[in-house]
């Protein structure tokens, strides 16, 4: 039944439906809401068999999953940003138990300078860590996929981790069809571990492991990740055939039959894309979007087949690798070969700075035009940076970036991209300037 | 999995538990048919208190909760001698996750284990002083704070020793470690310096708190029993001297505990819910000196024959013992009434007063109650 819910109270209710047993929560926005919601319903007795624990940490959170993993409960957790780093450690550690957690990750920029909105960084920070990655492009897809993921997670025995956009998700609401309790009931089977802390069947679990076996183990991480690119696309079609619509999967193509820009982007952006691509393909524009739902297994077989022999690819990234450029982009190349003559990254909505269909239709008409550089920074105030590297090459003491630079600006709050190049008599009027 | 049957090579000694008393006073470890839940073939040195420690320990909860047992162990020199891939010395269910986190996967395993209505597996978290009261205290502080269901005992060999004996915040002033090394005018650790875990066991509330040596064995497995029958937070905090790390003889092992108590440096006592509640008296109180001779960390301090080279160093720990003894009564034959007061509870609001046993720092800080 379709209901008008904030994504978060969404997540938090299709959570719920899969019974989780044990549930840790450490409030970060923009996660919250949906720790929240699941601690209320709890604390009302909706959730029978189900311990909520308040933890002091990130990292106790996901140390207490673990726990609970091993000792045969289903776990759940969530977090963002700062939190996800905090609790690093843990999640290679969960990963490599292979203890089946499932984790919501409330996409959000990682500081300094700190900064609670949205982007991707966090995914990436922990890309290597041997969890499954999915992400949701839209408040459905993120109640849907983690009914998928308890399934995934146990069925493989790896970590699962829902990446849904901060704010742009987590906090907008929209009509979402929530799965009923009997639907998930269908479709989830109740967890029964692989490995479990049980004194009439003692085993050690996490011993040290030295070069004669590490490499064994390790690949074994990586064969059950492959397994996982099979068994995405099969549960995302069972899901399909039991709740009655599309949801989860490797990739979405969105017309890219023909297209000689493809663009490529993970979570909430392709929703500005397919209507960015509408527009153009209105117009005659022979473009195409595709939508990466696992990023980790990474698909590259489907990729390459979405994407074709000869279109240009143009990979929109809410996140970059500091000192190269795409992370997203090297695997997106590695899959449809022709590097970066063929393949342009395009970062975007850093800090929640938002992505507008203007500045996304410039890009593709870039590429199209092939004027499209292989790294561009979407709606960047080349003068900003300019007036801060000219501050640095004057005075050794030139002071902290973020701070110079929001002085530079007035103090006045970041616009829409359009706006947020601040006109040169706004930065003639801000207090401070040169020579302070 | 296959066990392994206990054999004993010492019978009647120590390491075993006097197995001339009557069968009702014997120790778990004098019985042929305890658990044996740290079996042997592991990779301990020769003389690791750790080691002792932890069977003396796990058998006894074994006992205590019927073989109905969960292990979490923090990362260290017990999690790395145990479990040499492919090899493991654990006969009771085992789980290693992270240095930092043992309190908090403790957690997980009893919060899991009641949901699943398995609450009569009960669970013990074991680490090193490092793991408790350095990386690991913030899940453990946070273990204590929510009254989990879980024992969590703490193997105290004063260092990190599974990285090459570093000082963690459990050293004690002047010993040597490879981080304070024995050289300059102030050598070994600070004074005034160092946590003094049971007593900030107390602070939280903690339900049950005790102190041990592996020299006591009759009085660790009491205390391990007792612990067992208690559900909440518990936490047992147990000497082992380490002879690599402490420069002691293999063979001194339980006469280096032993004398750790004798002296006054380590006291050994039980709390509950924040308050004293006995403590175990000194039958012969030694001089620091005996101790410090024994151990090569203190080498710069006092010799192996007892000479001294730093009287002021010495008569500054003979100040922590001396301190220590008056705040808990030590002296006393027997615990009486109206006796040593622990710290405060939160939770209780009991009005009592501390202090810091470890730190030994300017004007006797140590003694303040």
């Amino acid at each position: 039944m379709l209901r008008q819910l904030e994504g978060s109270a969404a997540v938090a209710r299709a959570v719920a439906a899969c019974r989780p047993q044990v549930v840790c929560a450490y409030p970060i926005t923009p996660q919250t809401h949906i720790v929240e919601g699941i601690g209320a319903m709890v604390k009302a007795g909706d959730l029978p068999g189900c311990r909520f624990i308040n933890v002091e940490s990130e990292f106790a959170a996901m140390s207490v999953a673990i726990g609970a993993s091993a000792g045969g409960a289903r776990a759940y957790t969530a977090t963002a940003s700062q939190g996800l780093l905090f609790m690093a450690e843990a999640v290679y550690n969960a990963a490599g138990l292979g203890l089946p957690i499932v984790m919501t990750l409330a996409n959000r920029a990682i500081g300094a300078p700190i900064n609670i909105w949205n982007d991707q960084s966090d995914a990436m920070a922990v890309r290597d860590s041997g969890w499954i990655q999915l992400f949701a492009e839209s408040n459905q897809a993120a109640t849907d996929l983690h009914v998928q993921a308890f399934r995934l997670a146990e069925e493989l025995s790896v970590p699962v981790m829902v990446c849904m956009d901060g704010f742009v998700l987590t906090h907008a609401t929209e009509q979402v069809d929530v799965p009923t309790q009997a639907e998930v009931d269908a479709f989830l089977p109740p967890f029964e571990p692989r490995q479990l802390l049980d004194p009439d069947d003692p085993c050690s679990i996490g011993a040290m492991v030295g070069p004669e076996a590490f490499t064994e183990v390790r690949y074994l991480a990586h064969a059950k990740q492959l397994q996982a690119l099979e068994r995405i696309e099969a549960v995302g079609r069972a899901f399909g055939d039991a709740f009655g619509r599309l949801s989860g999967g490797l990739v979405s193509p969105y017309r890219t039959e023909g297209a000689e820009v493809v663009v490529v982007a993970l979570g909430s952006i392709l929703g500005t894309l397919a209507d960015v691509v509408d527009d153009l393909r209105r117009a005659g524009r022979p473009v195409g979007a595709l939508g990466i739902t696992s990023f980790r297994p990474f698909p590259a077989e489907a990729v390459r087949a979405a994407v074709g022999d000869g279109a240009r690819v143009v990979v929109v990234e809410r996140a970059f690798s500091v000192g190269f450029g795409g992370v997203l982009a090297t695997d997106v190349a590695m899959a449809v070969g022709g590097g970066a003559g063929r393949v342009s990254t395009v970062v975007a909505g850093l800090g929640g700075r938002p992505v507008t269909e203007r500045s996304l239709a410039g890009v593709i008409d870039d590429a199209l035009r092939d004027r499209l550089e292989p790294l561009r920074f979407l709606d960047l105030d080349d003068q900003v940076v300019a007036r801060e590297l000219a501050r640095m090459a004057e005075r050794r003491r030139s002071g902290p970036h973020a701070e110079n630079i929001l002085r530079d600006l007035g103090g006045a709050p970041l616009g829409p991209a359009a706006g947020a190049r601040p006109t040169p008599e706004r930065r003639a009027g801000a207090p401070g300037g040169e020579g302070r | 999995m296959t066990t392994q049957p206990v054999r004993f090579y010492q019978v009647g000694s120590f390491a075993v538990g006097n197995r001339l008393l009557d069968p009702d006073q014997r120790t778990v470890q004098a019985d042929r048919s305890r658990s044996n839940a740290l079996t042997s073939g592991h990779r301990a040195c020769q003389g690791c208190g750790e080691a002792l420690g932890a069977r003396y320990v796990l058998d006894a909860a074994m006992r205590a909760t019927g073989g109905r047992l969960v292990a979490v162990n923090a990362t260290g020199c017990l999690e790395v001698f145990t479990t040499p891939y492919p090899e493991t010395s654990w006969q009771v269910p085992w789980l290693h996750s992270l240095f930092g986190n043992a309190a908090a996967v403790a957690t997980g395993v009893a919060a899991a284990l009641a949901v699943q209505g398995r609450d009569d597996v009960r669970v013990v978290a074991q680490a090193g002083d490092g793991g408790t009261v350095d990386i690991g205290f913030g899940c453990l502080s946070g273990m204590f704070e929510r009254d989990d269901d879980v024992l969590f005992v703490c193997y105290d060999n004063e260092a990190y020793m599974n990285t090459g004996v570093q000082r963690s915040a459990a050293t004690p002033p002047a010993a040597r470690t490879a981080t304070t090394e024995a050289v300059g005018p102030e050598p070994g650790n600070p004074f005034g310096q160092g946590k003094d875990l049971p007593t900030l066991a107390m602070a939280h509330g903690v339900r049950y708190v005790a102190t041990a040596t592996v020299a006591e064995l009759h009085d660790l497995e009491a205390k391990v029993e007792r612990a067992m029958g208690v559900r909440g937070a518990r936490y047992l905090h147990v000497l082992v001297p380490c002879p690599l790390g402490w420069g002691s003889d293999p063979s001194d092992t339980i006469r280096v505990a032993r004398t750790a108590k004798e002296t006054g440096l380590f006291p050994v006592y039980e709390a509950e819910g924040g308050t004293v509640t006995s403590v175990s008296p000194i039958r012969r109180r030694v001089p620091v000196t005996e101790y410090l001779r024994l151990q090569g960390r203190f080498r710069h301090v006092v010799g192996a024959d007892g000479t001294v080279h730093r009287p002021d160093i010495v008569e500054r720990l003979q100040q922590m013992a001396d301190a220590t003894v008056e705040r808990l009564g030590l002296d006393r034959p027997a615990f009486g009434e109206g006796g040593p007061a622990g710290t405060g509870s939160p939770r209780t609001g009991e009005a009592v007063g501390t202090g810091n046993p470890r730190t030994g720092g300017p004007a006797g800080e140590g003694a303040t109650p």
